[in-house]
């Protein structure tokens, strides 16, 4: 039944990505040689949000944004297949390919551009300028690399490619996972790309004038957006996977790299990271997509 | 002033009186929720703000404990009141609580929201904070460490935990007592109206 193979998605989702999310706060606390919070923490701080009252309405529009945002985060995960090989907890990825995804991906950030346009908080339209700039830039090594992997394997199937890798594709084609991985980290707003939030400078950003049971919807969406991007990648890149374990060991390793970077490095400004991301990255995409090409004929 | 004065000794009685056994499960789990995460409000009034960003930075680490920032009220669990209140600030602390979302509480620092402490006959300062606002929790020091921070918190977290601290209701039933103290010393206009594209309007861009 494939109401039950979604809900199972969305479950695991929800509860993996809410403790991917509290580990990423424990670790970085780790990291700034503090203790830091339990691992539940961010659980606790959604639960605790869907019980407050909402400071401020802004009108319909207001209350939309963050459920475009979190339907996009959903539909994006159930389009993304967690195993190549089963046919559990495949979701709907028979019925969309990987343009579909790379499609939904950007409903999320656009919903929420809507909803915090509506807003007039100077902070938030600051902030979802500084998403929608950055997200130009973001795409452009990431699509160029999965547009090479998508030609390499003359397929747009995400099971197809995830399955077609004798060694991972991180290990075949290096110069794409690099770019991609560029992209990922900012994706997944980490350091030096963490210009929409960025704490200090824009007050929380495009959340600014969120509050209560819509904050905790934001707060759970992006759990599940992260977790979606992850299986993403691993699908893509790091040889997919054949069990929970597997998924769940590659998924962290990811992550785990994604966090140690973010952790490194101060944030850009946001000249200087699209910079970045148009300059460097999306060279050495191009450059993999040459060298992809040339050895595949 | 007396009137003030006799009307808050009665709110304190009634506070003494009140039931609180009716608190059902849900409750008791809600607010064992809320007590594990604490929102603050990146916000500092006087001295006492300097004792604030190590109480949240890796040396004292307030986040082991659920306490962490907010960049807006609107996010924000608990204010901070950190020391001497000029009536100038008053009107921005006033209107900042205004703007948190329910439940909300209030931790004063240092003497001077207690009595007005070395301020006490400043010309431009309030004496009392709990006459313009209801107050949580104190944390008495002049200024308190962040060891003293910290213990206050957790003695929050306690109240909270048994749903003790309603100070938020109080100020809703009885804020006709707090908007007139509140109007004599920052006259008719102490916040402006919430409208929400205020700065659209008058004063604004």
């Amino acid at each position: 039944m494939i109401v039950f193979d979604l809900l199972g998605m969305f479950l695991s989702a929800y509860m993996v990505g809410f403790l991917y999310y509290g580990l990423y706060r424990n670790i970085t606390a780790r990291f700034q040689r503090r203790i830091g919070p339990t691992v539940l923490q961010s659980f606790y701080d959604s639960i605790k949000f869907f019980s407050k009252e909402e400071s401020i309405s802004h009108g319909w529009m207001f209350y939309l944004g963050p459920v475009i945002m979190a339907t996009g985060a959903v539909m994006t995960l159930f389009f993304i297949p967690f195993f190549y090989k089963s046919e559990s907890f495949s979701g709907l990825s028979q019925y969309g390919n990987l343009f579909v995804v790379l499609y939904l991906m950007m409903l999320g950030p656009l919903g929420n551009a809507m909803g915090v346009g509506v807003t007039g908080n100077p902070f938030a339209a600051m902030g979802i300028t500084r998403g929608l700039t950055r997200l130009f830039a973001m795409e452009l090594p990431f699509y160029i690399a999965v547009i090479a992997l998508m030609s390499i394997n003359h397929s747009a199937d995400i099971a197809t490619i995830a399955a077609n890798q004798p060694t991972m594709n991180a290990i075949e084609y290096p110069l794409l996972f690099i770019a991609a991985m560029f992209s990922f980290v900012a994706m997944m707003g980490q350091s030096p790309f963490d210009v929409v939030g960025a704490p200090v400078e824009v007050y929380s950003g495009p959340a600014a004038e969120f509050s209560g049971k819509f904050l905790a919807l934001l707060m759970s969406q992006s759990s599940i957006m992260s977790f979606a991007k992850l299986v993403l990648m691993v699908n893509l890149f790091i040889g997919g996977a054949e069990g929970f374990l597997e998924l769940l060991g590659k998924t962290f390793v990811l992550f785990l790299f994604v966090i140690a970077f973010g952790a490194m490095y101060g944030r850009f400004k946001t000249p200087q990271s699209v910079d970045f991301l148009v300059k460097v990255p999306t060279a050495i995409a191009v450059v993999g997509l040459v060298l992809a090409t040339l050895g595949g004929q | 002033m007396e009137e003030g004065f006799l009307k808050e000794q009665q709110i304190m009685e009634n506070d003494l009186n009140s039931d609180t056994s009716h608190k059902s499960s849900v409750d008791f789990l809600m607010n064992w929720f809320r007590k594990r995460s604490i929102f603050v409000l990146a916000y500092g009034t006087g001295c006492g703000a300097i004792e604030m960003p190590p109480t949240f930075t890796s040396r004292y680490d307030a986040e082991r404990l659920g306490i962490r920032g907010a960049a807006t009220p609107r996010q924000a669990d608990v204010i901070i009141v950190s020391g001497y209140c000029s009536y100038k600030t008053l009107r921005r602390i006033i209107r900042t609580y205004e703007q948190m979302a329910n439940p909300k509480y209030v931790l004063a620092l240092g003497s001077c929201t207690v009595n007005g402490g070395m301020y006490w006959d400043s010309y431009n300062t309030i004496k009392k904070l709990e006459d313009y606002m209801p107050v949580d929790m104190y944390v008495n020091g002049c200024m308190p460490r962040p060891e003293s921070i910290l213990e206050g918190f957790i003695e929050l977290q306690k109240e909270i935990a048994e749903g003790k601290a309603s100070s938020w209701q109080k100020y809703e039933e009885n804020y006709e007592f707090y908007r007139k103290n509140q109007e004599a010393v920052l006259g008719k206009t102490v916040a402006p109206a919430y409208d929400a594209d205020w700065y659209l309007y008058d004063g604004g861009l």
